[in-house]
């Protein structure tokens, strides 16, 4: 039995441009009016300056009891909006919903929550917006405050609490909700690893009772650990649907902003100065199995060559290596040597098993006398690091720079035998 | 267990949207409670506030209107009695119809992230400032008490006029409420407006002051002229002025604004996430 079925849905923005008609404030909807009135229209000028944008565009799908469907996709794919149509927080411009049973949406942890107000009373602020009678807020109330752990500061301002704690209580409220329907945004993206192992957890026992979920999830290894179904959002547009690992495998395929080689083929066209200019910088992964993307396991080699333009000058190449927040990984560099004019090469070996998943970007500067810098090119390569587990049932954002296999060992030491 | 089916389609008009506000009506009492409840935390004197302000205002208003600018009081009314009815029903107007404008736009959060139906914002304000006014009937009663004045069979007629101004208050509240979604020069004209009418209505005098002008006909289509006169006179034993013609303009202006409002906010409340 289909619960959710979704109908050619679209939403139409119209963002107004700098002097366009648009009126946002009182005096330019006066004026405006005036103008019409008066004869004056100008509308001819400003139609231009006016651009329709689709948040959504023609959406058809539908969801079956017990389905559990991740929802992945850019940022402004149309996802949050899809939810809000769901949610009867937006209204759709065209198109139409039917949903059968009740709707809890989670479209943010805590909603509602004021800061004065203790915590006993924001679960019954929260419980309510999100759809709960008193009765069943009674009811869950101690299930509540034991999952989010805050029994001690029940009567303090939640304006108190550390931001752990505000996002524990919220989380709490939603996962003791008892909809047929949850729709959930991004809450996993918070709170620390313990606390979301146990809200996947909870979410998954919920499925197992029969609930139908939407998930929304930047984090891939939660929406493949809790959805069976995925749908897959660009530009409004559901361009991919169906089982979650077929999905996501396509997903992943086509969002790579990889840029994996940079070349230049003279040295008149190519980056770089008098001194200096580069040929290429490239990037050579050494791909574990025939899926071809980068992974925490995949050995990468970075190969690079420049043309030297000076007679002859001690020369070294500096590389760094980047997070794509821009927080510099490390930085190596390779001997200085003397080198005459004419192309100059080299290559760094970054093992596999060493990067934390993520996305990194690589600069390269060629240095002289090992203090001078010549030339830099920034961010000439970018790539991603997919996260790969094995034997790990916890699928939380793992912490850290880099994730090193360097000699890590337990063993029993003594066995305390029965007596 | 019968399964709830929902529709959403553009422009589909709830069909069972009174029933659900009145499904809602836990959430409307816990958003009034909220309100209630934040509004004096972290000060000392807590909820005596409520009795201490209009108390205040009503010492300076007879010391400013009596003293200074020597404003006749009605034969048989102690001046002091007849501003603070004034105050009371006034205050209770400017606060409701204050906050209830402002009340979708203050609770922008809960626009964007739940649904429900949208008037509960405004009811919930509504709700607030009514228990304000509950609280300052009380003092006036006390007050009158202090003055030997007791209430005599007028105070029958005292729930219509409190039914007027709720009605006065949420109707222009509601309309300026959902107009300031779009527009915020609304927030900036609202304390402009609340503070030309209060010398506009009879609050600090009665009606029988400018009774005799050529523009008086013109004054009492205000829909305050009648509700604040008509307070005033079911609580001080008919002696104060009222004049039943203003009465009916009152109650008819009342009804349509509410009609006008309550339609026009539910033709907006749609795109008011789009707008907020």
């Amino acid at each position: 039995m289909s619960v959710i079925t979704v109908e050619n849905i679209s939403k139409q923005y119209i963002i107004d441009h700098q002097r366009s008609k648009g009126a946002t404030t009182l005096r330019d909807a006066l004026t405006q009016t005036g103008r019409k009135w008066f004869g004056r229209d100008t509308d001819a000028n400003n139609q231009l300056e006016r651009e329709e944008f689709w948040a959504l565009r023609d959406v058809s799908f539908s969801v079956e009891q017990g389905d559990r469907v991740g929802i992945v996709g850019h940022n402004g794919a149309g996802k949050s909006t899809l939810l809000k149509v769901l949610s009867k927080i937006i209204e759709p411009t065209t198109g139409s919903v039917r949903i059968k049973g009740r709707v809890a949406s989670l479209l943010e942890v805590g909603t509602g929550f004021h800061p004065e107000l203790t915590g006993r009373e924001n679960i019954f602020l929260n419980g309510s917006l999100l759809g709960m009678t008193r009765q069943e807020i009674k009811q869950q109330f101690d299930a509540i405050v034991d999952f989010a752990g805050v029994e001690k500061f029940l009567d303090t301002p939640v304006k108190r609490y550390s931001s752990g704690m505000y996002v524990r209580l919220g989380f709490a409220i939603s996962a003791h909700l008892n909809p047929e329907i949850m729709i959930v945004d991004e809450v996993l993206a918070v709170g620390d690893a313990e606390f979301q192992k146990k809200s996947l957890g909870k979410m998954r026992d919920n499925s197992a009772s029969g609930r139908t979920i939407l998930f929304v999830s930047h984090n891939l290894t939660a929406v493949q650990a809790l959805c069976n179904k995925t749908l897959f959002f660009e530009k409004g547009q559901l361009i991919e649907q169906g089982e979650t690992n077929y999905v996501i495998q396509s997903y992943l395929n086509k969002i790579s902003k990889t840029k994996l080689l940079r070349e230049w083929a003279t040295p008149e066209e190519a980056p770089g100065n008098d001194l200096v200019r580069i040929h290429r910088v490239e990037l050579i992964p050494e791909y574990p199995d025939d899926l071809h993307h980068i992974d925490v396991r995949t050995p990468m080699r970075v190969r690079f060559e420049f043309w030297n333009r000076m007679e002859r000058a001690n020369l070294n190449l500096s590389l760094h290596l980047n997070s794509i927040t821009g927080e510099c990984i490390f930085n190596i560099g390779t001997q200085s040597l003397p080198y005459g004019k004419g192309l100059i090469g080299g290559e760094c070996v970054i093992p596999g098993y060493f990067l934390n998943d993520g996305s990194y970007t690589i600069s390269v500067m060629v240095v002289k006398d090992t203090v001078t810098p010549l030339f830099t090119l920034e961010d000439s390569l970018t790539f991603d690091v997919e996260d790969y587990r094995e034997g790990i049932a916890w699928y939380g954002k793992w912490p850290g720079y880099v994730r090193p296999q360097i000699p890590f060992e337990m063993e029993s030491l003594e066995i305390e035998t029965l007596k | 267990m019968k399964v709830q089916e929902t529709i959403i389609q553009p422009g589909r008009a709830e069909r069972h949207y009174w029933r659900d506000l009145w499904r809602n009506r836990e959430l409307l009492y816990i958003l009034a409670m909220r309100d209630v409840s934040v509004r004096y935390k972290q000060t000392i004197l807590g909820t005596s506030w409520s009795v201490v302000r209009p108390l205040a205002t009503m010492l300076v208003m007879v010391l400013v209107f009596s003293k200074i600018a020597k404003l006749p009081a009605e034969p048989g009314i102690p001046y002091p009695l007849m501003v603070l009815a004034g105050i009371t029903i006034w205050t209770f107007f400017a606060n409701g119809f204050t906050q209830i404008s402002s009340s979708v736009t203050m609770n922008a959060n809960l626009v964007t992230k739940v649904y429900f139906p949208r008037l509960l914002m405004p009811l919930s304000s509504a709700v607030v400032s009514l228990i304000d006014f509950l609280i300052a009937l009380g003092l006036f009663m006390v007050i009158a008490l202090v003055y030997r004045f007791i209430p005599d069979w007028h105070i029958l007629f005292l729930p219509l006029f409190m039914l007027l101004a709720f009605g006065a208050a949420f109707a222009f509240g509601l309309f300026f409420a959902a107009l300031n979604v779009r527009f915020r020069d609304i927030g900036q004209l609202i304390p402009f407006l609340v503070q030309v009418g209060f010398y506009a209505c009879p609050v600090a005098y009665t009606s029988k002051l400018v009774e005799g002008y050529w523009w008086y006909k013109f004054y009492r289509l205000n829909p305050m002229v009648g509700i604040i006169d008509g307070f005033r006179w079911s609580l001080l034993k008919g002696d104060s002025y009222l004049d039943p013609q203003s009465i009916i303009y009152s109650v008819g202006i009342v009804v349509v604004c509410l009609f006008v409002s309550i339609s026009f906010f539910r033709s907006r409340e749609n795109s008011f996430v789009d707008d907020i």
